[in-house]
């Protein structure tokens, strides 16, 4: 109860506070100090304290079960473990935003202690547009989705948290996208600030590149966590379903990938500062979108659970007016720096990086289209569709040939004009590559020779970056580890899907199930009592091809609150493959619905994404440059 | 007539239209051959031609109508106007059961007999899809 009242005035005097710093930073922006006024670096601090008072009694509020609170109760139950009471609190769509409210603080207030060598003027307008954005923010929690609300009489149980939702990688998997998304915040803000004040520049760049970094990194794991859980939980055996809500994470993604890379021509050459400003904005506006898509209910997918228009058009609005005004910005303020002359040979570094944009750009595209064209299509003719990975994978897989042989080349090239060395020993690596790669897969596709080059290109990327990583040492490490890292991913991935085998029957207890390579015995079920579940556990014996048994129990869970069942896939996971199985109860029925599937490299998809964000941490701690 | 320069940047911008439009057009392309349909039970009772390529078929299934065996799943799909039977063999999600609403993704064999190569796993019991809702109206 109290816990409420001091989290919702909080959360007011956190928005005071926005409004009030906004005018101290008008004000000192034309005051003559050197350094920001004192006043907003502690009003900065004491903001984001309010937001943490304010989440922290949110949380207390799940602790204690307290169903005065309509968010704890639409979200809670008494009987629910400890963990995912706390977790609970950003698994719901108030609780969420609050989130993101408490990562925008902590991002300005840490960018304000962290930017002191900065220009003042620059420093202040970054606070007063991240203040527009929070203002923002503050105003659609108060108004469309406050945590906390206030139930009266008081229910003496809650309904629940969705059973899928409790799980300990979709705990952390919020905030750590949530660090990502919002990271981009800054980055918006700075570019804008840095428009103002014609601070596009080489020392912007080496400065922005860390947030750059920062938000790239958490945004990396944040997606790879969520896949991770798709992976187990929805019992489908696949990481990547092509889900809107999916796109929707990794289309900003994609344009913060691209500002990473151009970043770099712009702390070397200073020269592409159009691009990066528009980047920013553009990276920025799609993790908005994300928002509002999944947020809105408009996408119908597993994240969307409260359905409220005034939602959707609440946050429709306020992303009209940050495009307008950032649009608006760059174009009145922004001057192309026309004294340098900006000639580059066309095989340059600077070309290679402009290429890597063209590629992100057109997977942004085909994401994007694929998202928004089945919504465009109800609202203009009601017509009902959906777009299925086939659309994805027929326009990204083809393009990922070049791609990866301009990724192994691009970083071999010098800045302004270069040549490539050994083309000789390159073309005969890659042939031998190619020759080798037919061997391996000649009877395990359809397509062979589409598989065989695009298999062949990543190869060529994970040699040549491997050979990078022991002849030049630690000479740009982040880079050849990151894009090592994404060889790997690609790899496994393609590996994976073409080697992969599933079975899926219907099975009595008791009974014995012979596929051609081995046999499935269905051995008993036992029944366990948890506080909040009953869980039906499953004992299957998996003889395979090689002779070798494994047991797996996979499991399904009735919850109590809500009542909802779900299937746990059991997986045994090793260094080259993965056995999931996962059982299906049809209800009332004695048969009982079981996919097994053999996934090959699954481990290595993971480690793969790991090894990505490695480089990305590499680079954000190392302090001299490379060349 | 032009300069060096001037003559660059005309090819540099035809390059980036043509890509552009080429892009464009694959994109709209594949999205024709990929995209799946929606259609009701009353939908493809009433339509005159068959469709033959991939869509989805949305109601509620109809209680008493699912029968199974070792390797297949039958059920009716019903909006309470018109009803399709649909054959599936393939894993069901956990919220399949008489009476909710379900979404199936597979091939029409005529009116009547619809193949489904997948069943929509929805993972909310009080969630409808908005096509099912919209397919059975405010029943």
């Amino acid at each position: 109860m109290l816990a409420n009242q001091i989290g919702y005035y909080s959360l007011i005097l956190g928005l005071l506070l926005s409004v009030l710093l906004c005018g101290l930073s008008v004000k000192d922006l034309n005051s003559s100090g050197k350094q920001i006024s004192q006043n907003i670096l502690s009003l900065s601090f004491l903001q984001l304290v309010f937001v943490i008072v304010s989440f922290l009694s949110l949380i207390l509020s799940f602790i204690n079960s307290d169903f005065s609170n309509e968010t704890v109760f639409n979200n809670s139950h008494t009987t629910k473990p400890l963990f995912y009471k706390i977790s609970g609190t950003w698994g719901n769509h108030e609780g969420s935003l609050l989130l993101w409210l408490l990562v925008l603080t902590l991002f300005i207030f840490l960018f304000l202690i962290k930017s002191r060598e900065q220009p003042k003027k620059y420093r202040i307008l970054t606070l007063l547009f991240q203040q527009i954005i929070i203002i923002g923010f503050f105003l659609f929690v108060l108004m469309t989705s406050n945590p906390f609300n206030y139930l009266f009489p008081i229910p003496t149980e809650g309904l629940g948290l969705n059973p899928i939702l409790q799980d300990p990688a979709l705990a952390i998997h919020p905030p750590i996208l949530y660090l990502g998304y919002v990271g981009t915040s800054i980055i918006f803000s700075s570019s804008l600030a840095a428009v103002t004040q014609n601070y596009v520049s080489k020392e912007w760049g080496q400065h922005i590149k860390k947030w750059v970094l920062v938000s790239w990194v958490f945004l990396t794991i944040g997606i790879m966590l969520g896949s991770i859980w798709a992976y187990y939980e929805l019992g489908w055996g696949g990481f990547w379903f092509w889900d809107p809500v999916e796109n929707v994470s990794l289309m900003p993604w994609l344009t913060l990938t691209a500002l990473l890379h151009c970043i770099i021509v712009l702390e070397r050459r200073s020269t592409l500062t159009s691009w990066v400003v528009i980047l920013s904005i553009t990276t920025f506006t799609l993790s908005m979108c994300g928002t509002f898509l999944v947020r809105s209910g408009i996408l119908n997918s597993v994240h969307t659970f409260a359905n409220d228009p005034a939602r959707g058009i609440f946050i429709l609005i306020f992303l009209f007016i940050l495009i307008i005004l950032s649009l608006g910005i760059f174009f009145l303020f922004h001057k192309e720096n026309n004294k340098k002359s900006i000639n580059v040979f066309w095989l340059s570094r600077e070309t290679s990086i402009l290429i890597n944009n063209w590629f992100m750009m057109y997977f942004l595209s085909v994401v994007l289209i694929g998202t928004v064209y089945p919504i465009f299509l109800d609202v203009i003719s009601s017509e009902k569709i959906s777009v299925g990975p086939p659309f994805y994978q027929k326009l990204i897989l083809p393009f990922l040939i070049p791609f990866l042989f301009f990724m192994s080349l691009g970083p071999r090239l010098k800045w302004i004009k270069s040549k490539i060395e050994n083309k000789k020993s390159l073309i005969v690596t890659f042939i031998i590559l190619a020759i080798l790669t037919f061997f391996i897969i000649k009877n395990l596709t359809t397509d062979l020779l589409f598989y065989t080059i695009l298999i062949s290109a990543a190869l060529f990327l994970f040699f040549t970056t491997l050979k990078e990583l022991f002849i030049k040492k630690f000479n740009n490490v982040s880079q050849t580890v990151a894009h090592f890292g994404f060889s790997l991913l690609i790899l496994s991935i393609l590996f994976n899907s073409i080697l992969s085998s599933e079975i899926i029957t219907n099975i009595k207890i008791g009974e014995k199930y012979i596929y051609n390579e081995g046999e499935i015995f269905f051995k008993k079920i036992e029944e366990k009592k948890e506080s909040n579940f009953n869980s039906i556990i499953a004992y299957f014996e998996i003889k395979d091809e090689n002779g070798k048994t494994i047991e797996l129990k996979p499991e399904i869970r009735i919850y109590n609150q809500p009542e909802i069942i779900t299937s746990e896939a059991d997986i045994k996971t090793t260094l080259l493959e993965d056995k999931f199985l996962v059982m299906n109860l049809v209800k009332g029925r004695e048969y009982f619905n079981i996919r097994y599937q053999v996934k090959p490299f699954m481990l290595w998809i993971w480690i793969s994404v790991l090894l990505l964000s490695f480089g990305g941490l590499i680079s954000l701690f190392k302090r001299k440059y490379e060349n | 007539m032009y300069g060096k320069k001037v003559k660059l940047r005309f090819l540099f911008l035809a390059l980036i239209l043509s890509s552009v439009i080429l892009i464009v057009f694959l994109i709209l392309q594949s999205l024709k051959e990929n995209v799946v349909y929606f259609q009701s039970p009353s939908e493809i009772k009433l339509s005159v031609e068959l469709d033959k390529k991939k869509i989805r078929v949305g109601g509620m299934v109809k209680a008493k109508s699912v029968l199974i065996n070792s390797s297949e799943v039958n059920f009716i799909i019903t909006d309470f106007k018109n009803e399709i039977n649909v054959i599936y063999s393939g894993a069901v999600p956990n919220l399949f059961a008489e009476g909710k609403g379900v979404v199936a993704e597979g091939f029409l064999k005529d009116k009547n007999y619809f193949t489904a190569t997948k069943i929509l796993a929805k993972h909310d019991e009080n969630y409808m899809p908005p096509e099912v809702k919209e397919a059975i109206g405010d029943k």
